[in-house]
């Protein structure tokens, strides 16, 4: 499942970054996540999505909470 | 140690660490400084030294930089800390030692941080900020085991407390004595992937082994949360905010603003009792009381918008009101990060733009610098004020709303609207080929603000714009002052002596290009030395009637304005203000940090163009429904 998928409420653990259905997650942008602390086996909960589309979330990761949108979530693997 | 050990080269130390971990706290502390400290990732954006002496008498000198995560340099405030550490910088030995501030709290991103810059070779040491919070929630750390896991030394501190960055003085002196001597920049190639991951394993298993952590996140973040980021709620608490700052800024404000425009008032009429008419009585009455005199009475309105802004900053609300408004932003092609330097700028649109060095699209950040200056600063505040209390009854709208506010309200309200409206423009017609940038921000824990901290800051503000009124706002009132009182009517001339002097020739020459927008000559001239710094305009104004109406005018430009202009030129001297081509200063700023004169140019005849034209509309408008 995709973290950019997920409810509000989903807790879960971080499997992959993974490529988007183009199959091309850039570089830039795993870089970019695994900087902010989405790395495998981190536990992810989405504590907050906005208002529109749901978006952006408020993800905990491990310990700190992040505002991502749900489009660069899409990157993150969970279960 | 003796003092005889440290004599020689000062030793340099630079703050490095994730964002929002206390650095510039500790700098602070450690130097006395009072540079900008807030709850939210990203407040400092530039290179900061400052000094100190340690116990031992060396000479220490501290570099304060912008948080990172990493040394990828993605955005322009990360790239500063990147080359100051691998002393890429030009004329700038790297730093001796680099100083690794960590926030107890919350350790895994630091951590990997430090593994990342141990690779630079640069000697490190890690201070353990917020300790008090760490213990406070039940955090315990195993200092020697992290010390000894990580292979640096590590030290506690608590950069907001009295005496609490006293280890760090005192052991810096130890520390000194044992470096390796300056080095050439390193070898260094940028952290690939694999790395990223392996370090960030090797963090982990660092805290796993040293700390205990409360299973249980930090409950008042928790709870004020749940309330503050519901998607509906959490936008209504957003609006309500920002509603009861402005109206704030016109009805707290306004019994310390009549008190002071009386005593300025009581103070010309006193200068004009005792000094004989004359040259000189003008000037302190005209020129001095009634020019600088007309802006100082705005003080209180400024310290209530940044009291405002100052408790929203370091009570960590910043970041959430950016998560609130990312997608609204992101709809008029703005991204998430703009929203902080946006808001800044309400204060002053100079560090609004600096701000923008957060973000790394350059593309963003530069559509963000572009409207920054729409947003209301609080020069606009005189400006708005004086014509709002002099034009607009003081009624109270359905009982509680005071009209005076919701007016001024409104005007903000515009600028904001304009703002979207050209980012807008800009996502269509000029930089297209554009894919949205990735939105990533923390959301601090809430911290309850400190009185201190917000005294300081506020007083800082106050401060500056006393100094402001001193330097800029002065030398522009004794210009205007010369220019409205020379050269001085021929001996038997009829009419006002204004009517003979400099001002009124520019102003009369200028005044067919604006009487199609409803502006008089007085206003002309008020506009050029507005150039300087908005409050100008409000002085030029209270100095040009005050010298044209003589003794009786010159407390009371309010007065003097109602019965001079008309409410549709009134309306249009706010409708150009809400554009009004930006101070001096902050077209320096933009030149500086867009690197050319292209966007500064840009930027200076759209808003002018804006200006005209919204004050046209609005003019014509008014004078069509008969208010002309
Ligand atoms: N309780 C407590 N609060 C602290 C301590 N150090 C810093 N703070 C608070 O933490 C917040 C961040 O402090 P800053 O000094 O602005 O952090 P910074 O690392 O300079 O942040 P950036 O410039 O954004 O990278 C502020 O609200 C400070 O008041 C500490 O030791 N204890
Ligand atoms: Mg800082």
């Amino acid at each position: 499942m995709r973290l950019g998928e997920a409810p509000r409420g989903f807790v879960g653990t971080i499997v992959a970054l993974h490529q988007d259905a183009a199959g091309a997650t850039s570089h830039e942008l795993e870089q970019h996540l695994l900087e902010m602390g989405f790395t495998e086996g981190a536990r992810v909960e989405i504590l907050h999505q906005g208002a529109i589309r749901q978006d952006p979330i408020a993800v905990r990761v491990d310990n700190i909470t992040i505002a991502v949108r749900r489009r660069e979530a899409m990157a993150v693997l969970v279960k | 140690m003796t003092t005889s050990d440290v004599t020689g080269e000062r030793y340099n130390l630079a703050l490095v660490g994730v964002p929002n971990s206390g650095k510039t706290s500790l700098f602070n502390a450690l130097t006395g400084s009072r540079q900008k400290v807030a709850n939210y990732a990203g407040v400092t954006v530039e290179r900061k030294s400052g000094g100190f002496v340690t116990p031992a008498g060396r000479q220490v000198t501290l570099l304060d930089l912008p948080g990172t995560y990493s040394l990828r340099g993605r955005s322009p405030d990360e790239i500063i800390t990147r080359d100051v550490v691998l002393g890429k910088r030009a004329g700038e030995m790297p730093p001796d030692l680099v100083l690794c501030i960590a926030d107890a709290t919350n350790l895994r991103l630091t951590l990997r941080l430090i593994l990342e810059l141990k690779r630079t070779g640069r000697p490190l040491l890690m201070v353990l900020n917020m300790f008090d919070i760490a213990k406070r929630r039940g955090i315990t750390i195993d200092v020697d085991a992290m010390s000894a896991a990580l292979g640096i030394p590590v030290i506690t501190s608590i950069a907001v407390k009295k005496g609490g960055a006293d280890a760090l003085r005192a052991r810096t002196d130890e520390f000194a004595g044992h470096l390796p001597g300056p080095t050439a920049a390193t070898e260094w190639v940028p952290t690939s992937i694999a790395d990223l991951k392996a370090y960030q394993r090797e963090a982990d298993r660092i805290i796993r082994e040293t700390v205990t952590m409360p299973t249980r996140p930090d409950s008042l973040t928790t709870r004020v949360d749940a309330v503050v980021l519901h998607p509906v709620g959490g936008l209504v608490i957003l609006a309500t905010i920002l509603f009861v700052m402005f109206q704030a800024v016109f009805s707290w404000a306004a019994p310390l603003m009549e008190l002071l425009s009386d005593s300025f008032g009581a103070l010309g009429a006193l200068v004009a009792q005792v000094l004989p008419e004359g040259l000189l009585q003008s000037f302190l009455q005209n020129g001095l009381i009634a020019g600088v005199g007309s802006v100082l009475v705005f003080l209180p309105q400024i310290i209530i918008i940044f009291l405002f802004i100052l408790l929203l900053e370091d009570f960590g609300y910043m970041a959430r009101a950016a998560f609130l408004m990312d997608r609204i932003m992101g709809g008029a092609g703005l991204h998430g990060r703009a929203f902080i330097p946006l808001l800044s700028s309400f204060a002053c649109a100079i560090p609004g733009i600096m701000a923008t060095r957060v973000i790394d699209n350059r593309r963003d950040r530069l559509t963000t610098i572009l409207i920054a200056p729409l947003m209301t600063c609080s020069a606009r505040i005189p400006v708005y004020t004086l014509i709002i209390a002099a034009f607009i009854p003081a009624t109270d709208v359905w009982g509680w709303i005071n009209l005076q506010g919701l007016v001024m309200f409104g005007l903000y309200v515009i600028g904001i609207a304009s703002a979207l409206a050209v980012s807008f423009v800009i996502k269509f017609f000029m930089l297209r080929d554009y894919q949205p940038a990735p939105f990533m921000l923390e959301l601090p824990d809430y911290k309850l603000p400190r009185l201190k901290s917000i005294f300081i800051g506020v007083t800082t503000r106050a401060k500056m714009f006393l100094q402001r009124a001193g330097t800029t706002i002065l030398s522009m009132m004794i210009l205007i002052w010369f220019l409205a009182s020379f050269p001085q009517p021929p001996a038997g001339a009829e009419g006002p002596a204004i009517d003979y002097s400099l001002a009124a020739m520019i102003g009369k020459a200028l005044e067919p290009l604006f009487s199609a927008i409803g502006f008089n000559w007085q206003i002309v001239v008020a506009l050029i030395p507005g150039m300087a710094a908005r409050e100008v305009a409000v002085g030029a104004l209270g100095t040009v009637y005050a010298i044209e109406g003589g003794k009786e005018a010159a407390d009371a430009i309010g007065q003097a304005l109602a019965s001079k202009w008309s409410l549709a030129t009134a309306l249009s001297f706010l409708a150009w203000f809400v554009f009004a081509p930006q101070c001096a200063s902050t077209l320096a700023v933009i030149r500086r940090e867009t690197g050319g004169t292209k966007w500064m140019v840009i930027t200076f005849v759209y808003m002018f163009a804006l200006a005209y034209l919204a004050s046209l509309i609005t003019y014509k408008i008014a004078v069509a429904a008969g208010l002309g």
